[in-house]
């Protein structure tokens, strides 16, 4: 063993940032905590798509189990709650990573004497072979799938290497340097036979998220798939990085951001008690944390006296938002309420 | 595996300058999102994509 990886006796947790995944446990869910439609993150930075049965995904509380005895309290999850076969069927639960996290982050992804190591808890109802795919996306693509294999509703914990290699190229910029994809099922659309296993090559197109599934996650209503302890780390794998909550929730708003109108001082609400027909009244609302890139904004919000909300200048730092009148007189005042329902997302995810 | 189901995307004028280059009013699976003129925002990306492919076009300002 590596002198770097002895512990002192008092120290059960390894220091540093080591987990190039973020929310790997889970715990962070602002968009909500149940889904029942696809392209939804039912915890931040994990996204799920799906095509075929319906899905509920969810941040699952954990309350038993193996990873709960290891302080992980939430899943993603995914439900199945109708079925559906067909070839062109897929489920995904998909993480990505900025290029400038891995390109910095001290693998030596070129050189085969370099590796990192992913982690995670997985369980599903249904026994079979999985596969997780690895995909980097600047140059020429490479893709990496791990086979594992899980017992009817039974947590494993998956770990596996992956060596560096000269075609892999990470660029230091804020783009998408990699996805990690779970995958409880995909149909022979996106499968092949032939898929390389536990090796980088060229990312083949459609056909090389794994070999072909011998189970079907969507013929059975109420098939369940659920990962927790997501890791990425450079070297050997070590036990999982728990953070506290206000450090995972300040990595996730990079990528997104909701403000709750009960909830934030930082929330925009202004009140005008003079506001004139055909015009508007704004304000800045700064993000706390550089976002990614120049976020998409969307509100849900309710109005007094105003017709509508309108964005103005947005940035990585910041966005002014506006409330519009469009009467036929001035008006004692507009203001947005603070509803507990009312909400401004800003996203820049991957 | 497309992930953006996008029904309208127009302009936006800025109140505050009048000019409409920066942003764009779109609903993408069925959300309403004001998307900043930039190729590192996946929606603008996105709706890039599909204006090339001449699947979407992007109306002009009121």
């Amino acid at each position: 063993m590596a002198l770097s990886k002895i512990l002192p006796a008092s120290q059960s947790q390894f220091a540093g940032a080591r987990n190039l995944v973020i929310n790997g446990a889970a715990i962070c869910s602002q968009r909500g905590a149940s889904f029942t439609s696809s392209g939804v993150f039912p915890v931040d930075r994990f996204k799920m798509d799906k095509n075929g049965a319906n899905i509920t995904s969810t941040q699952n509380a954990l309350t038993s189990g193996e990873p709960y005895d290891e302080g992980f309290r939430f899943s993603a999850k995914m439900a199945t709650t109708s079925t559906d076969s067909n070839s062109a069927n897929y489920y995904l639960l998909r993480h990505r990573i900025e290029a400038q996290n891995l390109a910095s982050c001290g693998w030596n992804y070129t050189s085969s004497s370099s590796y990192i190591t992913l982690s995670s808890w997985i369980k599903s109802s249904i026994a079979g072979t999985y596969y997780i795919l690895i995909r980097t996306k600047d140059g020429t693509g490479q893709s990496y799938v791990h086979e594992y294999t899980l017992a009817a509703n039974t947590w494993k914990k998956i770990s596996f290497s992956m060596q560096g290699n000269s075609n892999i190229t990470f660029n230091m910029d804020n783009g998408e340097g990699l996805e990690i994809t779970f995958s409880p099922y995909l149909g022979t659309d996106f499968t092949s036979s032939s898929t390389t296993l536990n090796a980088w090559g060229a990312w083949n197109g459609s056909t090389g998220y794994g070999k072909d599934y011998a189970h079907d996650f969507g013929a059975t209503s109420g098939s369940t798939f659920e990962i927790t302890g997501v890791q990425l780390e450079v070297g050997d794998a070590t036990p999982f990085e728990h953070e506290d909550y206000t450090t995972t929730l300040t990595k996730c708003r990079r990528y997104f951001l909701r403000y709750y109108g009960n909830e934030s001082p930082n929330f925009p609400r202004w009140f005008n008690p003079a506001y004139a027909n055909d015009c508007y009244m704004g304000g800045n609302f700064s993000f706390p944390v550089q976002m990614r890139a120049t976020p998409s904004v969307s509100a849900s919000v309710t109005y007094q006296n105003s017709d509508g909300l309108g964005t103005g200048d947005v940035s990585r730092e910041g966005v002014n938002l506006y409330v519009l009148s469009t009467g036929a007189a001035t008006i004692s005042g507009a203001y947005i309420t603070n509803n507990s329902s009312d909400h401004v997302t800003v996203d820049a995810e991957l | 595996m497309s992930e953006f189901n996008i029904t309208s995307a127009q302009y936006v004028t800025d109140p505050l300058n009048g000019k409409s280059d920066k942003l764009i009013k779109a609903t993408i699976n069925k959300t309403e999102l004001w998307i900043p003129v930039d190729p590192d925002n996946r929606h603008y990306a996105e709706i890039q994509k599909q204006v090339a492919a001449k699947t979407l076009t992007i109306e002009e300002a009121d």
